[in-house]
């Protein structure tokens, strides 16, 4: 990668910064995960490591979450972006050399920010913890030269009108970089009280709604019509699922605070807001079941389209999961319990990474031009990866019921640990299965690109049998 | 962008997005400056002072650059005390944050003006008070070394030791410690109260920075903890080691906050406490080893302080 990033534009082969951008999400993915694990196991065994200030629970835990978002699922997006774009326009990422440098520098301050977070140096905001010095850095040398790559490509491209995706695509770079200004302006500022306490939910309420679900959306929008052949079933479909993402998915940011001295007005409207957000959820669902109509048997056959179904399928409990916490009704009872921290799993490790890493797949064949190395290893990693986050996820909801009963009846709090204590393992063992498939990803993708099968040109990666 | 409909979309999508942010972020800010300091608010922000997370005066997070809290017999009252250097609060740069009946008062009676002339870096030292208006029943801040004369050294140096309140210190730890991933500062507005005392209102918050009410909950909620167990003593074990005194716990040992000497200035010897401790869980000895003493300075001092301030 070194040797590229000072050469010509013109000398470094296509598809480069994709292929980067590839392997480092993957091995942030094993570094997120194990880190996940590491805490998982603190939970469960209060004893298993400690003495060490930085190996404690309160240091590890917001270095798993950053770890997993920016390091794994954002760069698994902008592989995705600077693969996908580029073909959808049928012509080059408009810049190569910009994107080896966006990945490069991404590494870069991701590694800085996680170092500054592990010293427990935070802002105190979940999700926005970063210091403000390293926004600024985020800002500016990850985002930002990303959404410069992304919209260029569009721009230039050699067709008359632009995909599904790419319209994601570009909305979405664009969304990311106004959330984390404005997100992230009570550090900048110096805002404080509830105004900050707002903000920060402002900030990780869109950064999910805006960034992480409509750019994975729209990678299923690219996978599934590309792999099975069939056409998208609903350009209509698609319009329906992207305004209602921008119009209903940026307000309901108040939900994650229900139970906090907000106006009362705000509370009602982000709560009616929420419920509709099943409006893009159910109309991306739809679509896609819809385009795989007759080419079912692909979810049995073909990796990355069991990948991306599976995805999809989990956007369906997630969302009326979704929809239906935030209600006041409901909310009261599993705010702040194992049941978010379960469905925040099920939105991200289990909706959003199944999509990612089926475009990682379909990418770095396509890109190395390599026929992935081993569809048995691709198998163990998916179902790995899917009995994982399931004991994960049943494990944490049932624990989470468990906390709100024992809320609501008053149950003395060390009851309820004592009562959690066996999911606690559980989910350690599932979150651990996560990590182990992730190690065999790696080692996957890793021979593919040594010894994969060569795939000739004019063929696509799937096209081909396996030859392990 | 070569079709007319592309150029309607991102207008419309402009729109949207503005409208929405519009809705979201300029509509509630109204009702959020509307919010009128309480003497809850008034406390926290003198007590945790410019700010508990990561910020210039404080980069590595060490509790360092922070207001104390002391309390004075003689007058019956708690008096915030910035030593010299220590960045002022926020009311004195941003005093339109208190709402207005409080930011009145305070310039008023409270000569919070004189404070900001002093500028962010406060070079003499500060003293704050609150006090209560008796026609309007509001509280305001008071800044007692223009009011009163009070220099910040002398009240320091007048002050034994236990009742001086590193508080704004204990709040970085609570920060840095990641205390906010296993318990919330927010009771709920539903039957949570029972248990984990009154939620709290629309002006508790004014000027407090990060309020780091946490979203989910291993543990209690920690807003009133110390109406529900003031016991120095007991804080002490149980950030030494939780399972001392709750077997059942999940809670982290946080040891390492008492640094190398405890409070005789003894150096304390962490691995023969493990082992001791480890001897005990295996009912080789019938007793734990004791727990030392944090030093004075020590971080667990500063974290117990913080913890018995939450009424
Ligand atoms: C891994 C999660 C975890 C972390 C991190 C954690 N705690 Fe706890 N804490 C608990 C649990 C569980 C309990 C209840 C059992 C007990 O009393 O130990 C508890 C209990 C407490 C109590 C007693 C509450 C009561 O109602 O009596 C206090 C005070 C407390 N913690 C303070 C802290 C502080 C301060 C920190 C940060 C330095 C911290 N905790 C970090 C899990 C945690
Ligand atoms: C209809 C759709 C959805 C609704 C209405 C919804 C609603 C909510 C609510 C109300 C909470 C906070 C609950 C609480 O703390 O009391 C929450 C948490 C969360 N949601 Fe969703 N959600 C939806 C879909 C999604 C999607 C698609 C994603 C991500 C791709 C997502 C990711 C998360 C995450 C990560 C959290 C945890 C936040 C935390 O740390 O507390 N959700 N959701
Ligand atoms: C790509 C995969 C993953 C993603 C995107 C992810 C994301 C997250 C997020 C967003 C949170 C914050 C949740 C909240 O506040 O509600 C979180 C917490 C956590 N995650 Fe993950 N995670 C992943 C994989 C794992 C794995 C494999 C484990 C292993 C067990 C794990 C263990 C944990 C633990 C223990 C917490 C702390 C939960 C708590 O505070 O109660 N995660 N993760």
């Amino acid at each position: 990668m070194f040797k590229y990033l000072f050469a010509k534009n013109e000398d470094i082969p296509a598809g480069s910064s994709a292929i980067f951008f590839g392997f480092s999400s993957i091995v942030w993915f094993v570094i997120g995960t194990g880190l996940g694990s590491f805490n998982a196991a603190k939970l469960a065994f209060p004893d298993f490591v400690t003495g060490n200030e930085f190996l404690s629970f309160g240091h590890m835990r917001q270095v798993h979450v950053h770890a997993v978002i920016f390091g794994w699922i954002s760069m698994a997006f902008a592989m995705a972006m600077m693969y996908i774009t580029p073909i959808l326009g049928n012509t080059r990422l408009w810049s190569e050399k910009l994107g080896l440098w966006n990945c490069f520098l991404w590494n870069l301050g991701l590694t800085l920010g996680l170092t500054v977070l592990w010293m427990g140096l935070t802002s105190g905001r979940e999700y926005s913890d970063f210091p403000w010095v390293i926004d600024l850095y985020i800002a500016s040398c990850m985002a930002i030269p990303l959404a410069v790559n992304v919209w260029m490509t569009i721009l230039t491209r050699r067709t008359q009108g632009i995909y599904t995706t790419n319209w994601f695509f570009a909305a979405a770079t664009f969304m990311v970089i106004v959330v984390f200004v404005v997100g992230n302006l009570p550090e900048f500022f110096h805002l404080t009280g509830l105004t900050e306490a707002y903000l920060t939910w402002w900030f990780a309420h869109n950064v999910l709604g805006l960034w992480i679900t409509p750019v994975a959306a729209a990678i299923a929008y690219y996978t599934i019509p590309k792999v099975t052949g069939n056409p998208l079933y609903s350009h209509r479909i698609g319009h329906l699922h992207f305004w209602s993402v921008v119009v209903f998915y940026s307000t309901p940011a108040a939900h994650h605070l229900m139970s906090a001295p907000l106006p009362e007005w705000l509370k009602s409207f982000a709560s009616v807001e929420g419920v509709l957000i099943l409006v893009p959820a159910i109309a991306f669902v739809s679509n896609i079941m819809l385009t795989m109509q007759g080419k079912w048997n692909m979810f049995v056959e073909n990796l990355e389209v069991r990948f991306t179904v599976t995805g999809c399928l989990m956007a369906i409990p997630l969302n009326m999961q979704g929809g239906f916490q935030q209600t006041r009704a409901i909310n009261w009872y599993i705010h702040g319990t194992g049941w978010i921290v379960a469905h925040a799993h099920l939105a991200l490790l289990g909706f959003s990474t199944f999509l990612e890493a089926a475009a990682v797949y379909l990418g770095l064949q396509t890109l190395m031009k390599r026929k992935l190395y081993s569809l048995a290893l691709g198998n163990v990693h998916f179902w790995l990866l899917l009995i994982g986050f399931s004991t994960y996820w049943i494990s944490m909801t049932i624990a989470g019921l468990i906390q709100g009963a024992g809320k609501i009846y008053e149950v003395p709090y060390i009851d309820v640990v004592i009562a959690e204590h066996p999911y606690m393992i559980a989910r350690w063992v599932g979150g651990t299965m996560v990590f182990v498939s992730n190690i065999i990803w790696l080692y996957n993708m890793w021979m593919t690109a040594r010894a994969g099968t060569t795939v000739p040109a004019g063929r696509m990666p799937h096209e081909m049998a396996y030859e392990r | 962008m070569a079709f007319r409909e592309y150029k309607i979309g991102s207008r419309v999508f402009g729109l949207a997005l503005g409208g929405s942010m519009c809705i979201t972020l300029f509509f509630p800010s109204f009702n959020m400056r509307e919010a009128v300091s309480t003497e809850i608010a008034l406390d926290k922000q003198l007590t945790t002072g410019w700010d508990a997370g990561w910020n210039l005066s404080d980069p590595f997070m060490q509790g360092s650059n922070k207001p104390v809290r002391v309390w004075l017999e003689s007058e019956g009252q708690y008096a915030y005390v910035y030593p010299a250097g220590t960045r002022m609060p926020n009311a004195v740069q941003h005093p339109d944050n208190l709402g207005a009946i409080v930011e009145k008062l305070s310039m008023e009676k409270g000569q919070l003006a004189k404070a900001a002339e002093k500028g962010r870096s406060n070079p003499d030292g500060a003293v704050f008070l609150i006090d209560i208006d008796q026609d309007s029943k509001q509280p305001y801040i008071e800044y007692a070394t223009a009011t009163r004369g009070w220099n910040a050294a002398d009240v320091l140096n007048a002050a034994a030791d236990e009742n001086v309140q590193h508080i704004g210190a204990g709040k970085s730890m609570f920060v840095r410690e990641g205390c906010w991933w296993c318990h919330t500062l927010l009771p709920e507005q539903t039957q949570d109260w029972q248990v984990f005392g009154a939620p709290p209102m629309l002006g508790d918050f004014n000027g407090e920075s990060p309020t780091a009410f946490g979203s989910d909950r291993k543990g209690p909620d920690l807003l009133h903890v110390g109406s529900r167990n003031a016991s120095r003593e007991w804080m002490m074990l149980h950030f030494f080691n939780p399972r001392l005194v709750q077997p059942h716990s999940i809670m982290p040992r946080f040891d390492y906050l008492w640094g190398s000497v405890d409070a005789d200035g003894q150096k304390i010897d962490f691995d023969k406490w493990r082992a001791d401790y480890t001897a005990y869980r295996a009912g080789q000895s019938p007793v734990p080893p004791d727990v030392p003493v944090p030093a004075k300075d020590s971080k667990a001092r500063a974290l117990i302080d913080f913890v018995l301030s939450l009424k």
